[in-house]
């Protein structure tokens, strides 16, 4: 779904700035010969895919399980019926980690188009309007970024209580300066370039300026960063779960949660704590591959 | 010079005040007050009242907030509600070990990536460089806390090198004059502490270092990538200097500034505690204990800590801004 959205950023770029457009048009050309940017767009592929086809993929239930094969100094591994084994209670572990991958893509997706949304918001009239705006904005996010991300992410998750809901929200809340800032840093370098006032001599109105040609022409870095961000997004998502902050709901699968149960058990089911954070790791990989990827294709400084 | 810091230094006075407000209203707004912890859920509303009185908790807020900023203005934290004592006595006890922890971290991602990112530019778009750089991804992408299994799993239950909890063994008992358990056992003397407490950093030092190595590594190769192309190492190289000479005294020294800036960064990053390590490893440091607070709604420490917290990561960044005048003397020049 992320390819798709940063994909529809893309096209909405496109349809409202022609400068812009051909610089994305020629990025996404770029990309696609790129090794790194392949195999980063085809591990979210298959991210996304097993997320969405959950039900169809998983070959149990992933919150059913048979304990009696469970006793606490052997917990049955992979095997030909259960390819990656049994969790504690018995469950197909395969299976959860299936389902797990519906979490992980709902909190990364809603909680960045959220934070996103606001924090462009924030950066837009920042940026657009300058002066006492500017000012009152900034000192704002200045306060929220003086608290490291993740310990303000537990903040917002721990008032809210435990729960995906809270989950998104904190993580949406810590990305809204990140995005703010940027996006208002973004403009303020477009505003002084040649084309702006070029347009300005015409005449043409200030508001149809920054959302017509400076919003556009900025929204580069901020399709970098939402990438990133959807990486950082899935391991806090993790972190919150290992916390104990995550779904209420301790049978619904979640890769960090799943790793956390695990915690005592690291002498006899090793491979309990293995699977999931092989899975945090790869679906995070494939993000940070793309994402590096489209860096290097939108900054022509970086071109080689 | 010292007018941008001090401009800088008063720029930090709303931003706290801010701040101080944000965390007092958050802990008050938490689920659950202090009396639920601390007297559990059969408590009577007469022990519940007794415990909100002896608190504070009963009057109104602005006035609370007024106790609360005139207690830190001179310093005093208060104590905790779960332990009874004094917050900052346990912040002198807790930062330490996040600063050991930190600076393992610190040296661990410099000593590997400095010379890994060299090691890369110099052989650019060769294999090492492009296994340094999906090594640097999968570094950013591992979370730290199955990293921290893994480290644990492998070189504490398997092979039984290192041990996996705490910052020395039990039964060893010295005098901690610094609260740096390595420096400790020096001033003690005491060889074998010494190694003991290395020993116990390193694990959680490599699980915390790795997110610092991967940027360093990154960081370090895009520079001196960048320094390479320029007019004075052609120079440099063209009036026949050694190899060495060339990158030491032309190409590292000026790559080292975007290093430096990332490594203060990460540096406040790292003390502001990490709490995921932290757990992981059992180590008694802020991270840890500020996430105990969290659902001990031990107030007095939440509002203490988490702005001693913010104070050290925001004079850590404050710290890289001024070092930059220092580093790079064209910076300084500007500046006049």
């Amino acid at each position: 779904m992320s390819v798709a959205e940063s994909e529809s950023v893309l096209l909405l770029a496109e349809h409202t700035g022609e400068e812009g457009g051909s610089r994305l048009k020629l990025a996404f050309r770029q990309l696609r010969r790129n090794p790194v940017a392949v195999i980063g767009a085809a591990l979210i592929l298959l991210f996304v895919a097993v997320a969405i086809l959950a039900p169809l993929l998983a070959p149990y239930s992933p919150t059913h399980g048979d304990l009696s094969n469970i006793t606490v100094s052997h917990v049955p591994g992979p095997s030909s019926k259960h390819w990656l084994g049994l969790d504690l209670q018995g469950r197909d572990e395969l299976s959860r980690i299936i389902y797990g991958a519906r979490a992980s893509l709902l909190i990364g997706v809603v909680s960045l188009t959220l934070g996103a949304t606001l924090g462009m918001l924030l950066g837009a009239l920042a940026g657009g309007f300058g002066g006492w705006v500017d000012s009152i904005i900034m000192r704002l996010m200045d306060i929220m970024l003086a608290v490291p991300g993740l310990l303000f992410a537990i903040a917002v998750a721990a008032l809210l209580g435990p729960s995906l809901r809270s989950v998104m929200t904190a993580i949406a809340v810590v990305n809204v300066p990140v995005f703010a800032r940027l996006l208002r840093a973004s403009m303020l370098g477009q505003r002084e370039s040649d084309y702006v006032l070029a347009a300005r001599s015409l005449g043409v109105k200030r508001r149809k300026i920054i959302i017509g040609h400076v919003l556009p022409n900025s929204l580069a870095p901020v399709i970098v960063q939402g990438t990133l961000a959807l990486a950082t997004a899935i391991i806090d998502a993790a972190g919150l779960a290992f916390l104990g902050l995550g779904s209420a709901d301790p049978s619904v699968p979640e890769w960090g949660r799943m790793l956390t149960d695990t915690q005592q058990y690291l002498r006899t089911a090793p491979q309990l704590a293995l699977f999931p954070g092989a899975a945090i790791l790869l679906s995070v990989l494939g993000f940070n591959l793309l994402g590096d990827a489209l860096r290097e294709a939108l900054d022509p400084k970086l071109r080689r | 010079m010292l007018k941008f810091v001090v401009r800088r230094l008063l720029l930090l006075v709303p931003i706290l005040v801010g701040l101080s407000i944000l965390v007092f209203a958050w802990v008050r707004a938490l689920p659950g007050g202090p009396e639920a912890a601390l007297l559990g859920e059969r408590a009577t509303p007469e022990r519940i009242a007794a415990v909100r009185h002896e608190y504070g908790l009963d009057k109104p807020v602005y006035q609370q907030y007024v106790t609360y900023v005139g207690h830190v203005v001179t310093g005093d934290f208060g104590q905790s509600i779960k332990t009874t004592r004094p917050v900052l006595g346990d912040i002198k006890v807790k930062f330490p070990a996040t600063i050991e922890l930190a600076l393992a971290a610190l040296i661990f991602a410099l000593v590997l990536g400095i010379p890994l990112g060299f090691i890369a530019a110099r052989r650019y778009q060769t294999w090492a460089d492009s296994s340094t750089i999906v090594g640097s991804l999968l570094g950013i992408s591992i979370p730290v806390f199955f990293l921290a299994y893994l480290l644990k799993y492998v070189f504490a239950v398997k092979l039984h090198w290192l041990p996996s909890t705490g910052r020395l063994d039990p039964t060893i008992d010295i005098p901690h004059p610094t609260g740096f358990y390595v420096l400790d056992a020096i001033i003690a003397g005491d060889w074998h502490t010494f190694v003991d407490a290395l020993r116990h950093l390193i694990l959680p030092g490599i699980a915390l270092g790795t997110i610092p190595l991967a940027i360093v590594t990154r960081i370090t190769r895009a520079a001196v990538l960048e320094v390479s192309n320029e007019d004075y190492v052609r120079t440099a190289e063209a009036k026949g200097l050694r190899r060495r000479t060339v990158d030491e005294r032309h190409i590292l020294r000026n790559a080292m500034l975007p290093v430096a800036t990332v490594v203060g960064l990460q540096t406040g990053l790292l003390l502001s505690g990490a709490v995921l390590t932290e757990i992981v490893f059992a180590w008694p440091g802020m991270g840890s204990w500020l996430y105990d607070a969290t659902f001990n709604r031990d107030f007095p420490v939440l509002e203490g800590g988490i702005l001693f917290l913010a104070v050290v990561f925001v004079m850590v960044n404050l710290l890289v801004d001024v070092s930059y005048g220092v580093l790079d003397p064209r910076i300084r020049l500007q500046g006049k």
